[in-house]
């Protein structure tokens, strides 16, 4: 057992000092606290920047009042400058940069305001779409004044149309809460899959340099292959925890600072982030578990560690299907389809993630997919043990999964 | 005292070692020697506890070899190994923890050993900035730190130079001298000759010379003549009982069936000229290795 612990803080020890584990874990660390702050860092650019100005050429005389009222309603950024000056000199003036565009209203001959509004590019993110909802507010009003509706008659004219949205199925979850969900679930999921990936091929590697150096051998006749391998996983594993441990305090720190800020918005900060952080660190314990073992026994086979890559190709391909299975999850989370393959270990857990994020199941079926990687853990860990005892003697050129049937052979005999 | 037993192993039916029985008395170095692919490596494997033997049983002191053992043994495979990104001395130190040495023994171990093979210098290097030789030592050093009872060398002075082969032997030495047991294989018979008082040579998985080193020279019965002469020494291949003759720069080296013959060989030099030397040898290991294993060898 004493050795087991010295080989669990070697190898988390070396691996948390090494530059590219440093470097990887401030790095996205930065990154979440941009991703998270985006906000503030943009205000801060725009602070300098002056107030956009749209010149308004008030054709009919009396439309200008009414107009900017129903507009700063909508867009209360941009102001609206009253002028009398001729197009072309506008069009310069636009060009210039003086103003953002120029709007001419006149009134059509049934008495109702109309505009024009010419800027020098037409895009989603200019003010033609409040311009346009701030004249139909106009028209709206001078229509309703036409017609000689009475007070009441307003009111009803006015009223906004009633509709909401209510799931009938138990397990499905509000529309609202379904979109926060949605990226809340993205984004951790994306850090299960890459976890898993990073560490599932530090192990393979990691085993495939103590054998290509040979100092297999003598850990092999200091400790039982199979509490290396063990305390190995769990070193590496522990470092992973560490790592997913930093980036989430930040990303939950950042965005606890600042509870209304958009990033914490859209992902739904302040209802469910709390209880998917914990079912994200568990699904990546497991899953992490589950390919790692794996990952050790197929490093157990390569002689070189050129060979790795390619005997992890299919794993890493497991993951990758795991990943996209759930990135369809994420919009059909109820589809038979993903049901299944929430229950099948190497897609449970990332799929199964993905339904508790997006559905509201019962717990029994959490507790279920758990219960199966559970099993599946502990089944890979037994053969993997062997086919792992057998593995790290074995040195040659070949490198095939053929040669788990040898190592298995070999391991029988110890 | 290590003593095995009938010890067989198989590898989907490749008979690696078959019913080895050999009991290495305590304190002393002892020599397994054998053509590659004799089983010596897996003889080893198999007193680490890495392999099991398919029957048989292996004993150290009574006790069956197993994981629990590790802390008395120290193993130098033939494949040196260590982590070429690690530090020569945290490395050092980790293997003798891992070997059930406490860190600051193991600590205090290190420097020593690093001292007597003027290695001091290299304690905070990485092991692969190291050259072969140092890696050697490194590696030697690494397998005897935390002082077990029980040494087994694969190949111990290969790939190193005549001055760190003296550094090592003397190492050997002083190890044997303060108690430990030690096994060790090599390819360089004159080592074993040197160290040895007992040995054994395998072929094919079996043991096919066992005992002390001058019973089993004895018991060879034949022997060298060495002679230098300024004549042809050609037509002594005529003479019976003479069952080789290897030409060298000064004359030839007889090998012959039995003492007796000597005196016929002596006999027969008289008269033909000026004979500078004329002596009987005690046959080489070398002779009884190429005789016993039947195969040349080096």
């Amino acid at each position: 057992m004493n050795n087991f612990w010295l080989i669990l803080s070697q190898s988390y020890t070396t691996k948390f000092k090494t530059k590219s584990f440093l470097v990887t874990t401030v790095l996205v660390a930065l990154a979440i606290l941009v991703a998270t702050n985006m906000e503030r860092i943009f205000s801060y650019f725009d602070e300098g920047g002056e107030t956009e100005q749209i010149a308004v050429v008030d054709e009919s005389g009396t439309l200008f009042e009414p107009f900017q009222a129903q507009f700063s309603a909508v867009e209360d950024e941009v102001k609206l400058v009253k002028t009398n000056e001729s197009e072309s000199v506008l069009k310069d003036e636009v060009e210039e940069g003086t103003y953002e565009g120029y709007l001419m209203l006149r009134e059509t001959e049934g008495g109702l305001p109309a505009g024009v509004y010419k800027a020098g590019n037409i895009t989603s993110s200019g003010s033609a779409e409040q311009i346009q909802q701030a004249l139909q507010s106009l028209k709206t009003i001078h229509a309703a004044e036409s017609l000689q509706l009475t007070d009441e008659q307003m009111k009803i004219w006015n009223a906004p149309v009633q509709f909401n949205t209510v799931a009938l199925a138990d397990t499905a979850k509000s529309e609202e809460e379904r979109m926060q969900a949605q990226s809340l679930v993205y984004v951790l999921l994306f850090f299960i899959y890459l976890s898993v990936i990073m560490y599932a091929n530090m192990i393979a590697s990691d085993v495939a340099i103590e054998k290509s150096s040979r100092v297999m051998e003598i850990l092999i006749s200091s400790v039982s292959p199979v509490t290396h391998m063990f305390a190995k996983i769990l070193g590496v594993g522990l470092l992973g925890l560490t790592q997913l441990g930093i980036w989430l305090l930040v990303a939950y720190l950042s965005l606890a600072n600042q509870p209304e800020s958009l990033a914490a918005n859209w992902l739904g900060f302040s209802s469910l982030s709390s209880s998917m952080m914990i079912y994200a660190v568990i699904f990546f314990v497991l899953g992490y578990f589950l390919y790692a073992t794996v990952a050790a026994l197929l490093g157990s086979l390569v002689s070189r560690l050129e060979d790795v890559q390619q005997m992890m190709t299919p794993l890493t391909l497991l993951v990758m299907a795991g990943f996209f299975i759930s990135m369809y999850g994420l919009v059909q989370p109820e589809s038979t389809f993903i049901t299944v393959t929430s229950y099948i270990p190497f897609f449970t857990p990332m799929t199964m993630f993905v339904r508790i994020g997006m559905l509201n199941i019962p717990l029994w079926e959490i507790l279920l997919g758990v219960g199966v990687l559970l099993v599946s853990i502990f089944l890979l860990g037994s053969i993997g043990a062997r086919i792992y005892k057998g593995g790290v003697l074995m040195y040659g050129k070949s490198n095939s999964l053929k040669d788990m049937k040898k190592a298995l052979d070999l391991s029988k005999n110890r | 005292m290590l003593v095995l037993e009938e010890v067989t192993k198989t590898f989907n039916g490749f008979t690696a070692v078959k019913n080895l029985s050999l009991e290495i008395p305590e304190k002393e170095l002892f020599g397994f020697l054998g053509a590659n692919g004799a089983g010596k490596t897996t003889t080893f494997r198999m007193i680490l506890g890495i392999l099991k033997a398919s029957s048989g049983t292996i004993q150290w002191s009574g006790n069956p070899v197993n994981y629990k053992l590790s802390s008395k043994i120290g193993y130098l495979p033939e494949e040196r190994g260590l982590y070429p990104k690690q530090k020569v001395k945290e490395q050092i130190t980790y293997l003798a923890r891992l070997r059930g040495m406490d860190k600051k023994e193991a600590a205090d171990e290190t420097d020593r050993w690093l001292e007597q093979f003027k290695a001091t210098e290299y304690a905070d290097k990485k092991v692969e900035e190291l050259s072969k030789g140092n890696q050697q030592k490194i590696q030697f050093i690494a397998s005897v730190v935390h002082k077990p009872e029980l040494l087994i060398l694969d190949e111990p002075f290969s790939g190193l130079d005549p001055v760190n082969v003296e550094l090592l032997k003397d190492a050997v030495l002083q190890l044997k001298d303060s108690g430990t047991t030690i096994v060790f294989s090599s390819h360089r018979m004159e080592h074993v000759e040197e160290l040895c008082e007992n040995l054994c040579i395998m072929h094919h998985g079996q043991p096919v010379v066992h005992g002390r080193l001058r019973d089993v020279k004895r018991s060879f019965g034949k022997k060298n003549i060495m002679i230098h002469a300024d004549f042809d020494l050609g037509f002594l291949k005529d003479i019976p009982g003479i069952l080789r003759v290897r030409r060298t720069a000064e004359g030839a080296l007889l090998q012959i069936e039995k003492e007796e013959v000597a005196q016929e060989v002596f006999a027969a030099l008289q008269g033909r000229g000026f004979v500078k030397k004329f002596e009987l040898e005690e046959p080489s290991l070398n002779d009884i290795f190429i005789e016993k294993v039947g195969a040349s060898y080096e």
